[in-house]
């Protein structure tokens, strides 16, 4: 059905010219679902819309060609081309505000689809873009198709967009990254959505994406992409039981499994970066960062070739990956145990009933009803033990990060006790004592926005010192070189400014400046979500041996499940500003669960094709803080919701075990008797036997 | 929308009050006596203090601003000091004419400014785009009265299609006085066209980068309909505001304009209040220069909130 043959792309820019995409050969069938795999900088997008011959001015198929049914991409007209764009081939986008003009109602962009390929009247294509919303299970498509892209959540838009992508009924369906923007919740119905349609329609799907998670549910056949060339190819369940590229089995390495094992293990990583274009290394391009590889790896770059049962990889040892499994699995380390069997660990930090109120600001009139203040934390006691790891999930809204804010003081409470050792700490940051704020420290989400682009890495680190633990001269410097070290960053980066640094650098800069004051408490607030896998699964490492090293408490926040349960070593599962489930993380991931914390559960893409989840799906979003539902403030989206009871009264806060709580008008023996969370498959047991 | 639009025009009221309190101010504390201007240098005091309580002007400022700006409501806007006729008709007569001359400028400058613009971005960095770019910072840079000369010099004076004087007499329709308006109508013209075009040629360019342009041209649509579709009504709000804030320079800036081409407009009118002391006339005209502008920014943000859904009152 598509046939990618030996495909080179090349961008021109005015330093020299980068080969993005180099000699990828791929094909699809019919209903087939291919998915394209690969960090950021990998040409997984280049390779897709240069197939499709969509490139920017600067860009150029060099060579090989592209054959979509019977017609060679390469040759068709651009008339022809855009009767193949939207006609045969239908592309769903990672953003999908972005992604529609928001001076169009949605109906109108839909409908213009109909008219321009299926030659419709407006009447017509009003009725198939209606038809089509109902496909994707839209509520109420009639308002639907009147509204204007910013009047919708995420995954209502990215229902449009699917929409219009099989409007067509093309043959083949582009997916570039569609749930890399949404909400756990929202992607595990939009993944549904889509395994549904792949049914119905038969079309062939090549899905981009770097999370491969959600490959292992979507997709039939993997295509691993480095550095512009596609390593390996394998059927998904091929893939993730015995991958034959090393690249492959260390990024399977860098994410973390929902083992409840006792031990803190650290994951597998890559070490180094990913080459940059202009700057390919001889030899295979993975060569340089491959801990097994040979002289012969690094004299020519080997070819993806067919190792047999439809598989393809481009490593010169495929064989024997399989038996560097063990190897690799060896340079991982055991880096303490889960909090379960140190009991009696002092408390460092206690919230009780911290409530955090903003002023409504705007014209809203909706907002003006709740007399000018929403309620955005309301009322969260937890804990943080001494050189422990707390983790807080929830879906954005939950007020997780306003939470953090709260406890270090950017962010002043209106009511409740943050205690620190015991003494109680003022709301704000600037009538707190020097000590009070030199214990607490944070990484934020966004290392770009957090670091003064205009300070060198060494100022930005050397700022706590010297503010801190005055520090002067060739002390700071020592210091702060030490600090670099620590955080795995070469020490000639100190002159760098955040500019000339990746991502990851970045937030290890980030890490480095906030411990540089020897703080006891770091609050993390999303350190990972702006980063590739592997940089991800590095920072966890870092993370977690810096606990050890340094007996520092981590408040760790995150929407990623498997990354908090990895981390810590206790979640407390946030909803609408309250806690729903807190305990430790063994506990929290087994049954009894909070019906919510059931839900994240069964919506977290697992990286294991076998894995078996609940099929829980939570409808609509989270509710604006505006509108705390009452009773249980979960209980509209909630799977199990009893009635009057969930609607009026509040839950009790009740203990399933010694140190385990929820919120929850259900009691823990009848939660606990239909659920079971995530059953790591086949796949999983496999790897570890090995 | 229609509560909108009440709200937004009682700020414009009340913005015209505070407008009139400083400009009632700054008339009073320019330098130099209106008696001296009226009676001449060598008028006796007596004579000029007549001549004050006369024009009221030794009641005491809040009486007199008090007396002013009722009369301003009502429509009696005093009689001018150096014409002695009505300030009302004066100005009317003259906004009459500078809305003609600002339309017709605007017609020429803003749909060629936008077209331009549009192109420009489309083809950013390209020879059309450099061209159109390079070209309108020119015109940017030339003064009007050189530019209005070179205009008058050429059509005028060498060719002899239309006339070098736009003097037209009190009461000229448009349609009689617009072979006067073509020459000063393309001088503002080359200005606004310059602005308008390069803002234009901005937004396009940022648009064009969005995600929804990709969206649109991968659905397959044919390049006319992503560009009329979806690009420009989306280019188009920055430069609706710029447009908006011309209009007050239209109706009121243009002085050189109307002096190389002896145009009797507002801008005129203001230069020769201030030069002879006239109070009344002066702030006759500042406050419809003022009300003008602030009325165009209305219409304005009326505009943008169509073009741009997002933003709702």
């Amino acid at each position: 059905m598509l046939r990618v043959s030996d495909l080179s792309i090349e961008y021109t820019t005015e330093q020299a010219v980068l080969p993005a995409v180099r000699d990828v050969s791929l094909d699809l069938a019919n209903g087939e679902s291919l998915g394209i795999v690969g960090e950021s900088g990998s040409g997984k997008s280049t390779l897709v819309m240069g197939a499709l011959r969509y490139l920017p001015a600067n860009g150029r198929v060099v060579a090989g060609s592209v054959h979509l049914k019977d017609q060679d991409l390469g040759e068709l007209s651009a008339a022809d081309l855009r009767r193949v764009w939207g006609g045969q081939v239908g592309i769903v986008y990672q953003n999908p505000l972005g992604a529609l003009n928001p001076s169009m109602t949605v109906g109108r962009q839909l409908r213009e689809v109909a008219t321009w390929h299926l030659n419709m009247n407006k009447r017509q294509g009003d009725n198939l873009a209606r038809e089509m919303l109902t496909k994707v299970s839209m509520p109420d498509p009639d308002s639907v198709l009147k509204r204007y892209p910013h009047q919708l959540s995420g995954g209502m838009l990215q229902r449009c967009i699917i929409a219009m992508a099989l409007m067509t009924r093309p043959a083949l369906l582009v997916m570039d990254e569609p749930t890399t923007a949404l909400d756990v919740t929202t992607q595990a119905v939009v993944l549904d959505l889509i395994e549904e349609l792949k049914a119905e329609f038969d079309a062939a799907i090549l899905y981009i994406t770097h999370d491969l998670g959600v490959v292992a549910r979507i997709c039939d056949r993997i295509a691993v992409m480095y550095a512009g060339e596609v390593v390996e190819i394998a059927t998904t369940r091929e893939l993730f039981a015995r991958p034959r590229h090393p690249y492959s089995l260390r990024l399977l390495g860098c994410i973390p499994h929902f083992d409840l094992g006792p031990q803190k293990r650290s994951l597998l990583t890559i070490p180094g970066t990913i080459p940059r274009v202009n700057d390919l290394p001889p030899g295979c391009v993975f060569a340089p960062r491959c801990t097994f590889a040979h002289e012969q790896c690094l004299a020519a770059s080997p070819p993806l070739v067919d190792i047999g049962a439809g598989r393809s990889s481009a490593c010169l040892r495929w064989a024997e990956v399989p038996d560097l499994i063990d190897v690799a699995h060896s340079e991982t380390d055991v880096l303490g145990r889960r909090s379960e069997e140190v009991p009696g660990t002092a408390d460092l930090l206690v919230t009780a009933d911290v409530c955090v109120d903003f002023k409504a600001s705007g014209r809203s009139l909706e907002w003006r009803r709740h007399k000018g203040r929403v309620r955005a934390v309301g009322g969260v006691s937890a804990f943080l033990k001494l050189g422990q790891t707390l983790g807080v999930v929830g879906e954005s809204g939950s007020g997780k990060t306003t939470f953090a804010r709260a406890i270090i003081g950017l962010t002043e409470r209106s009511d409740g006790s943050v205690r620190l050792r015991g003494h109680e700490l003022a709301p704000g940051l600037e009538a707190r004592s020097p000590q009070a704020v030199r214990d607490m420290s944070m990484v934020f989400q966004n290392p770009d926005a957090s670091l003064n682009p205009r300070h060198t890495v060494g100022q930005a680190v050397g700022r706590p010192l010297s503010l801190f633990r005055r520090l002067r001269g060739k002390a700071l410097e020592g210091e702060i070189e030490r600090l670099l070290h620590v955080v795995q960053l070469p020490s000639d980066y100190r002159g760098r400014y955040p500019g000339e640094l990746s991502g990851g650098e970045k937030q290890r800069v980030a890490i480095a400046r906030a411990c540089a004051a020897d703080p006891a408490i770091v609050l993390c607030d999303e350190p990972l979500s702006a980063l590739d896998v592997s940089v991800q699964g590095a920072l966890m490492n870092l993370l977690m041996r810096l606990q050890s090293q340094m007996g520092t408490s981590f408040l760790f926040i995150s929407h990623d499940l498997s990354a908090v349960q990895h981390m810590s070593d206790w979640i407390a599962v946030m909803y609408l500003g309250k806690i729903m489930e807190l305990g430790p993380t063994a506990e929290v991931m087994r049954p009894p669960f909070h019906p919510y914390t059931e839900a994240l559960l069964s919506a977290v893409p697992v990286a294991d094709p076998d894995a078996v989840q609940e099929g829980i799906r939570l409808s609509g979003a989270v509710p604006s803080a505006t509108h705390v539902p009452p009773g249980c403030r979960f209980h509209p989206r909630c799977p199990r919701c009893l009635g009057d009871q969930c609607r009026v009264e509040e839950p009790p806060w009740r203990a399933v075990a010694a140190t385990h709580w929820v919120y929850c008008h259900i009691l823990p023996e009848e939660l606990a008797s239909n659920q079971f969370g995530i059953r790591e498959g086949h796949a999983a047991s496999q790897r570890e036997e090995t | 929308m229609l509560i909108f639009i009440a709200r937004r025009l009682a700020m414009v009221c009340v913005m015209s009050l505070v407008m009139s309190v400083l400009v009632f101010g700054v008339t009073q504390v320019l330098p130099g006596d209106v008696t001296t201007m009226v009676l001449g240098q060598f008028a006796t005091e007596a004579a000029k203090q007549e001549l004050r309580e006369e024009l009221g002007l030794t009641r005491s400022l809040p009486v007199q601003y008090g007396t002013w700006i009722t009369g301003f409501v009502l429509g009696d806007w005093g009689t001018s000091i150096s014409s002695q006729a009505p300030v009302f008709n004066l100005v009317m007569e003259r906004l009459r004419n500078s809305l003609m001359l600002g339309f017709v400028g605007l017609m020429m400058f803003a749909p060629l400014g936008i077209l331009l613009g549009l192109v420009a971005g489309l083809k950013q960095n390209s020879w059309t785009d450099h061209f159109l770019s390079v070209g309108s910072l020119g015109f940017i840079g030339l003064p009007e009265f050189v530019s209005g000369l070179i205009l008058i010099w050429v059509f005028a004076v060498q060719l002899g299609w239309l006339p070098a004087s736009s003097a037209i007499p009190a009461g000229t329709g448009f349609v009689d006085a617009f072979p006067k308006l073509i020459l000063p109508g393309v001088t503002v013209a080359l200005v606004g066209l310059a602005y308008v075009l390069r803002m234009t040629r901005a937004s396009t360019v940022e648009v064009l980068r969005r995600d929804y342009v990709r969206t649109a041209r991968l659905k397959g649509l044919p390049v006319r309909a992503v560009v009329f579709t979806h690009i420009l009504r989306n280019a188009l709000t920055p430069t609706v505001t710029v447009i908006a804030v011309s209009i007050g320079w239209l109706v009121g800036g243009l002085i050189v304009t109307e002096s190389v081409f002896g145009y009797p407009g507002l801008g005129r009118l203001a230069l020769f209040a201030i030069q002879r002391r006239d109070l009344p006339l002066m702030q006759a005209t500042t406050m419809v220069i003022v009300v003008i502008t602030m009325l165009a920014n209305l219409v304005a943000d009326v505009i943008y909130t169509y073009l741009n859904p997002t933003i709702r009152y």
